[in-house]
């Protein structure tokens, strides 16, 4: 597994790629964050938008780290 | 469940006598089915390969399917009708807990799937693996581990096709059709449903639902729509919250304790965190989940659906929130057997607030989401069958061919036992093991996505590891009472030796993690045999639709060549 090869991504690419991916897990498995009533956004109690909030984050978050790891393979492949 | 407080939340409560068939929502109904009935046919000759028989034809659509294919099939395939369902009626029964944690749990897939799921894409097809048991079968060179992935895929996929059956029905009932006259009329609707389903899944395979797929997508994303911008004017969101905040935070007099959760408190974060993590986790161990991504046609198609399949989590977000809203409705949800129950919310919720017309889209939603789901399922299962129990261990040099009709055969006694099991056991049964089904699903995470990246696991360290899992993640759901069982009451225990709740899945998991890793420990020290991994690093990287495919080695390990039908 040692072995270097093309299919590495560079370290920066896979930190940031990382982070992207963390952030959705990272802001919804940390309940206590978002367990809550107020603020309120037009009408919905924070709890329930956040959440809806984040589905869309989280398709920036993976689209994101997709466009970085895709730039990266096409660049070494060159 | 509560049901004297589900009774007495439906003020308006209807009589089930004076339940009619809604004519104009059983045409429109009708309507709809007879297109993805047709539609379902013609999918057997809609990009037909060369050479149909072989079991990556008729099982994975012959790993040809764009992103855009696999947006609709994957999302036809993990927002089940049974979700649209259930997840409405937790709400409207008891809140946020049970229901909510849906919507975090369909974010927290997506990042996980973007980091291990192309591997899995890239193995299976260089070796031509068809589903994760032969992944793990090639990886760990073991085939016991294999069968017990093959298993619980197998078993954990039967009650979760029998629940799409218990979402047709739920509309059936709300049509007017059921409760009434013998079983067999009551049942008819649903028979024959089901041997349309079967029927073209057997022709057409994994096209099938592909097709159809996209009639019912639009369909609840247009049903959707109109019903969240319904709320937003004639009921109100403040209204919907405050008369859920209200029912939930009603205390039940006879036992004193709370309806529901409208908001976690500091007693259930756990819980609703280890719901949502471990549902997410287990969600792409089931076997329609991996049958419909090795069916894409590039490791890219997986990774670009991480970033749109969170359009359907938006979608089940509101779908979740008109359980709160038939709380705000007071919609009644007494079905016509004159009994509440809650999976009624939704139908109903149609049934009362909209035309005819409208809410016959919304059945025929519902109950076409049932069938995709179905057919990927039934297909899911025939492919482990087929490759895991009867090339392995009864027809060692089975023909592609067999292979296929094998597994076609296979898709029909399946989802002719989910149907047995609906009509002849309770529901509730149904219920239980799908329950039960997340929390066995689960434990074979350790061979799949570790098995991945690393061997270091032992292979016998995975299998006792499997099976203490699923030992206790059976019993401790046994144990589980609620107001309506005795047993299997519901999805969290109390973590061994603490008093916080969790999801026993997730509970289960440690336990099976420990054990794997211990025992590898001293099995590595014994140097017990590890057999011999028929996989190479470079399989974990190849790329689809690209010349590399050319130079891939035919037959690799009497694995069949995958599909070796495009130009």
């Amino acid at each position: 597994m040692s072995q270097p090869s093309r299919h590495r991504l560079s370290t920066g690419v896979a930190v940031a790629a990382g982070i992207l991916l963390a952030l959705p897990i990272a802001a919804l498995l940390w309940v206590p964050l978002y367990a809550r009533k107020d603020p309120e956004l037009w009408g919905f109690p924070f709890f329930y938008w956040y959440q809806m909030l984040w589905v869309i984050v989280c398709g920036f978050c993976t689209g994101g780290a997709y466009l970085l790891v895709q730039r990266d393979r096409n660049r070494s492949s060159r | 469940m509560n049901t004297a407080a589900l009774a007495a939340s439906g003020d308006t409560v209807r009589l089930a006598a004076d339940n009619k068939v809604d004519g104009v929502a059983l045409t429109v109904l009708l309507f709809f089915f007879i297109v993805v009935t047709v539609g379902g046919f013609w999918a057997a000759s809609w990009r037909k390969a060369d050479n149909a028989h072989s079991l990556d034809e008729w099982g994975l659509g012959g790993r040809s399917f764009g992103t855009v294919i696999t947006w609709f099939l994957l999302g036809g395939d993990l927002y089940t009708a049974y979700t649209f369902i259930a997840v409405p009626a937790a709400m409207f029964a008891t809140g946020a807990v049970t229901g909510f944690f849906a919507v975090a749990y369909t974010i927290l897939i997506y990042p996980i799937v973007f980091i291990f799921m192309p591997r899995m894409w890239s193995v299976s097809h260089a070796k031509g693996y068809v589903t994760a048991a032969d992944f793990v079968r090639g990886r760990f060179d073991s085939r016991m581990l294999a069968l017990a992935v093959a298993v619980t895929g197998i078993v954990a996929t039967m009650p979760y096709i029998a629940l799409q059956l218990v979402g047709i029905q739920a509309v059936i009932d709300t049509i007017g059709l059921g409760g009434r006259g013998n079983a067999f009329v009551r049942d008819l609707p649903l028979l024959i449903a089901f041997a349309v389903l079967a029927a073209y899944t057997y022709s057409s395979g994994l096209r099938a639902p592909a097709i159809i797929a996209f009639v019912k997508d639009s369909l609840i994303y247009l049903v959707i729509a109109v019903a969240i911008v319904y709320i937003g004017v004639h009921v109100g969101f403040h209204h919907l919250f405050q008369a859920a905040e209200t029912k939930m935070t009603t205390k039940n007099p006879k036992t004193g304790a709370a309806t529901g959760v409208f908001v976690p408190a500091s007693n259930n974060y756990w819980a609703y965190a280890t719901l949502a993590l471990g549902s997410a986790l287990a969600l792409f161990m089931y076997p329609h989940s991996m049958t419909a991504v090795l069916s894409g046609k590039s490791r890219n198609v997986i990774r670009r659906n991480t970033t749109i399949l969170p359009a359907y989590s938006l979608l089940l977000a509101m779908l979740a929130l008109l359980g709160y809203a038939a709380i705000a409705e007071k919609t009644s949800v007494i079905g016509s057997d004159g009994k509440p129950n809650p999976q009624l919310a939704v139908p109903h919720f149609f049934r009362d607030e909209f035309p005819s017309w409208f809410s016959g889209i919304a059945y025929s939603a519902i109950a076409i989401g049932a069938l995709v789901p179905a057919a990927i399922m039934s297909i899911a299962a025939a492919n482990m069958f087929t490759r895991n129990v009867y090339k392995e261990f009864l027809v060692r040099d089975a023909t592609h061919k067999q292979e296929a009709q094998v597994a076609k055969i296979t898709s029909l006694v399946v989802k002719f036992g989910a149907l047995a099991f609906v009509l002849a056991l309770d529901k509730q049964n149904a219920i239980n093991l799908q329950l039960l089904g997340g929390v066995w699903i689960l434990q074979t995470i350790l061979a799949i996505v570790v098995g991945l990246y690393t061997r270091w696991l032992h292979r016998w360290a995975l299998l006792a590891g499997w099976a203490v899992g699923i030992l206790y993640g059976t019993v401790a759901a046994y144990h589980q009472k609620s107001a309506a069982t005795q047993h299997f009451g519901g999805s969290l225990a109390t973590f061994p030796y603490t008093h916080t709740k969790v999801y026993i899945a997730f509970s289960a998991l440690v336990l099976n993690i420990l054990v794997a890793v211990v025992l590898t420990v001293v099995l590595r020290a014994v140097k017990a045999p590890q057999g011999v991994d028929h996989t190479t690093y470079e399989d974990y990287y190849t790329e689809g639709g690209d010349a590399r495919r050319a130079d891939l080695p035919g037959t690799e390990g009497g694995l069949p060549v995958p599909g070796g039908v495009r130009g």
